[in-house]
C-alpha cells in the first residue's frame, strides 16, 4: 500500500493539480507587483541626507528629490518625470529599508 | 645536550604548543559547546593516524605588539591521516589562539597542506573555525585568503575538497569553503556570513541575530550553501566519515567497492507508488528500494527538497542518484533545485562516479518570482551538466516527463547511455489536460457540452500520447520495464559501461551559464 503523507496541499503546474507539500521558500515568495513610476521607493537601504522638495512642489524630469545615502555613496533620486510631489515620508537624517516609499509623486 | 636530554626538551616544547591558547582559552572553547581543534582532529581520523606539520611555525608579525606575543602553531593545525583507512590532508583552525584569526603564516601553514593535497592526490578536509582575518597582519592576511581561493580552485576537480564550519566564519573566510564540494554545518555552532549583524545594523539599520542571518539552518535550508547538518559535532564527524566510504581519493581513481549487498526493502517496488498521478509519494523510498542494503546518503536533504541527490551503492559500487522528488512541490524543477542537480552532476562526472536519474515530473516551476530570478539560466545548467558529464549515464522514468522537463532530466537526446520506463510512464510535450485543451480548441468550444468533449479528449489524448510507447517507438527510451526489474537493469547497465569511452571535441574548459 502507498504510504499516507501529512501536510498535502493542492499544487497547480500547468493544467493539473498535484497533492504536494510545499516549502517555506516557496509561501514566502514575493508577490509580484505592478511597479507604479508615481511612487518612488528605496532601491537600495540607506539613510535620506537631503530633501529637495516639499509636499506640493513642481519639479522638472531630471530634477533631484533627495539624496539617499548608502554604502558610503551619496546616490541623488531624480523625478522620473515631469510632476508635482503629493506626498513625502521620509525625514532627513532618517535610515530606512529597501523598498521603502519614500515619495509619491502626480 | 644528550640525545635522551633532547628527546625530553622536545617532547616539552611539543606539549607547551601543542595546549594552543592554554588552559583558559580551552576552557572558553568549551563552555561555547565546542571541541577543541585538536579533539576535532581525533574524532574524525582513524586512531593514532594523525601526523602533524608546522607543529613549531611561527607568525613573523611586528606591529601594533605583535612581536611580543605567541601564538602556538599560529593558530592553526595541519597534517595528514586516515579515515577508514583512506589517507586525507587536513587542517583545523584552532578558535583558543587569537580566535583562530588568519595571518601570513596560518595561511601558509594551510596552502602548504593543501599543495600537499594535491600533489598527494588525496582528499582535504578543511576545519574551519575562525574570528577571520587578523588584522594586525593588514593585507597579508588577504593575500592568505587569496592563496588559498587560488588552490581550492586549482585543486576542484581534481581531489575532493571538504570543509567543515565548526564556529564563526566571516567575511572572506567563507569563499573557501564556498569553493570547496562538501561544507558541513553544526547547529547552533556554525555561522557563516560576508558582513555580520553589527555592520547590516550600522550601514543598513537592519537587526538580525547572528543565527538568523548566517546560522546553520539558514545554510542547510535557505541559501543551500551548506550541503550536510548535523545537531552535534560528534554527528558531523560521523557523515564525513561516511561520505569519504562514498567518494574515491581523486579524479583519477574509482571509489572503493564494497561487498554486494541485496537491498533491506522486501516489498513491491510498485506499491510504493499510488495509482493517482497526482498523488504524492517518497522518491527516497524508491531508491531505497533498489540500493544496496537500502543505504542512501542523502546530500543538501533541507535544501530545494523538491530535486533529492545523494550516494548510494550498487552492486557495492558508489553510484550518484538525481531524482524528483513528487512528495515537495509535485518535483518541479526550479532556480535552486536546478543549481542543487547540476552542480553534483558535475561533481559525479568529475569523480568518476555514474549518474543514476529518477524522473517523475511536472515541469518548470511557474511565476514571475522563477522568471525574474533567472530560472532560465538556472534551468540550462542542468542541461550542460548532463549533456557534458561523459560517466555513465542511466534514467528510469517513473510517471510524469513532461516538456522541457522531460528533456533536462539526462534524456537521450542529452546522451543518456540507458533510457528506461515504468509503464507508468507519460512521456509528453505537456499534461494530457493542457494538451488537449490546445489541440481540440475548435472541437471543444464548438461542442454542445464543451466539458464533457474536453473530458472526452482529455482522456483520448490520455490513451494515445500519455505513455511511454511512443517514446520507445522512435527509440527514444530503450526498454520499457517492470518496477520490480529497476534493480536488475541498473545494475546491468552499470556493468555493461564499466569501460565507458567517450571522445570530445578539445578545448580549454566550456562555459557552463554558472
Amino acid at each position: 500500500m502507498a504510504k499516507k503523507f501529512d501536510g498535502l496541499v493542492d499544487f497547480q503546474v500547468q493544467s493539473l493539480k498535484y497533492r504536494t507539500r510545499v516549502t517555506k521558500k516557496f509561501i514566502n515568495r514575493k508577490k509580484y507587483e505592478e511597479p507604479d513610476p508615481r511612487q518612488i521607493k528605496s532601491y537600495i537601504p540607506g539613510t535620506v541626507i537631503k530633501i529637495y522638495g516639499k509636499r506640493g512642489k513642481k519639479l522638472k524630469k531630471g530634477n533631484t528629490i533627495l539624496i539617499l545615502e548608502a554604502m558610503k555613496m551619496r546616490n541623488k533620486i531624480l523625478m522620473p518625470f515631469d510632476g508635482k510631489i503629493k506626498a513625502i515620508h521620509v525625514k532627513e537624517g532618517e535610515k530606512i529599508p529597501k523598498d521603502f516609499l519614500m515619495v509619491e509623486l502626480e | 645536550m644528550s640525545l635522551k636530554k633532547s628527546i625530553l626538551d622536545l617532547r616539552r616544547r611539543k606539549e607547551k604548543v601543542q595546549k594552543g591558547g592554554g588552559d583558559k582559552a580551552i576552557e572558553k572553547q568549551v563552555a561555547m559547546g565546542k571541541l577543541t581543534a585538536r579533539e576535532r582532529i581525533q574524532a574524525l581520523c582513524d586512531k593514532d593516524s594523525f601526523t602533524e606539520y608546522d607543529l613549531f611555525v611561527e607568525h613573523e608579525a611586528r606591529d601594533f605588539g605583535m612581536d611580543k606575543k605567541e601564538l602556538h602553531g599560529d593558530g592553526v593545525i595541519i597534517g595528514t591521516g586516515t579515515i577508514y583507512g583512506s589517507p586525507v590532508c587536513l587542517f583545523a583552525q584552532d578558535f583558543t589562539v587569537a580566535g583562530g584569526s588568519l595571518g601570513l603564516m596560518h595561511a601558509r601553514k594551510i596552502t602548504k597542506i593543501m599543495d600537499h593535497a594535491l600533489k598527494m592526490r588525496v582528499p582535504l578536509i578543511g576545519i574551519n573555525d575562525s574570528g577571520g582575518a587578523r588584522i594586525q597582519e593588514g593585507v597579508n592576511s588577504l593575500a592568505g585568503y587569496g592563496e588559498i581561493f587560488y588552490r581550492n580552485t586549482l585543486a576542484s576537480g581534481v581531489i575532493p575538497q571538504i570543509s567543515v564550519i565548526l564556529g564563526p566564519c566571516a567575511g572572506g573566510a567563507v569563499y573557501s569553503p564556498a569553493l570547496t564540494d562538501f561544507v558541513f554545518v553544526v547547529d547552533n555552532i556554525s555561522k557563516m556570513f560576508i558582513t555580520g549583524p553589527s555592520v547590516i545594523k550600522t550601514v543598513l539599520g537592519e537587526d538580525i541575530s547572528m543565527e538568523d542571518l548566517g546560522g546553520a539552518r539558514v545554510h542547510a535550508e535557505t541559501t543551500g550553501n551548506a550541503h550536510f547538518f548535523a545537531r552535534s559535532e560528534q554527528e558531523c564527524f560521523d557523515q564525513i566519515k561516511k561520505l569519504i566510504t562514498f567518494i574515491p581519493w581523486n579524479n583519477e581513481t574509482k571509489a572503493r567497492a564494497f561487498p554486494p549487498k541485496p537491498p533491506k526493502f522486501k516489498g513491491k517496488i510498485e506499491d510504493l507508488i499510488p495509482s493517482d498521478p497526482r498523488q504524492p509519494y517518497d522518491i527516497r523510498d524508491i531508491i531505497r528500494a533498489v540500493v544496496d542494503d537500502s543505504d542512501f546518503f542523502e546530500i543538501q536533504e533541507l535544501w530545494a527538497p523538491n530535486m533529492v541527490i545523494g550516494f548510494g551503492r550498487l552492486n557495492g559500487e558508489t553510484v550518484g542518484f538525481v531524482a524528483n522528488q513528487p512528495l515537495v512541490l509535485a518535483g518541479v524543477l526550479d532556480v535552486d533545485s536546478s543549481d542543487k542537480a547540476a552542480r553534483f552532476i558535475r561533481f559525479c562526472d568529475a569523480f568518476n562516479i555514474p549518474i543514476v536519474t529518477f524522473e517523475d515530473m511536472p515541469g518548470y516551476l511557474p511565476g514571475v518570482d522563477q522568471e525574474h530570478a533567472g530560472v532560465i539560466r538556472h534551468g540550462a545548467k542542468v542541461l550542460y551538466a548532463y549533456s557534458e558529464a561523459t560517466v555513465p549515464k542511466i534514467t528510469v522514468i517513473l510517471r510524469k516527463a513532461y516538456g522541457g522537463g522531460y528533456i533536462a532530466m539526462n534524456s537521450r537526446h542529452l546522451g543518456a547511455d540507458f533510457m528506461m520506463a515504468w509503464p507508468t510512464a507519460e512521456i509528453a510535450v505537456m499534461g494530457p489536460e493542457g494538451a488537449a485543451n490546445i489541440i481540440f480548441k475548435k472541437e471543444i468550444e464548438s461542442a454542445d457540452d464543451p466539458d464533457e468533449m474536453r473530458k472526452k479528449k482529455v482522456q483520448e489524448y490520455k490513451e494515445k500520447f500519455a505513455n511511454p510507447y511512443v517514446a520507445a517507438a522512435k527509440g527514444y527510451i530503450d526498454a520499457v520495464i517492470e518496477p520490480s526489474e529497476t534493480r536488475k537493469l541498473l545494475l546491468h547497465a552499470i556493468e555493461v559501461s564499466a569501460n565507458k569511452g567517450v571522445s570530445r571535441p578539445k578545448k580549454k574548459h566550456g562555459i557552463p551559464p554558472f
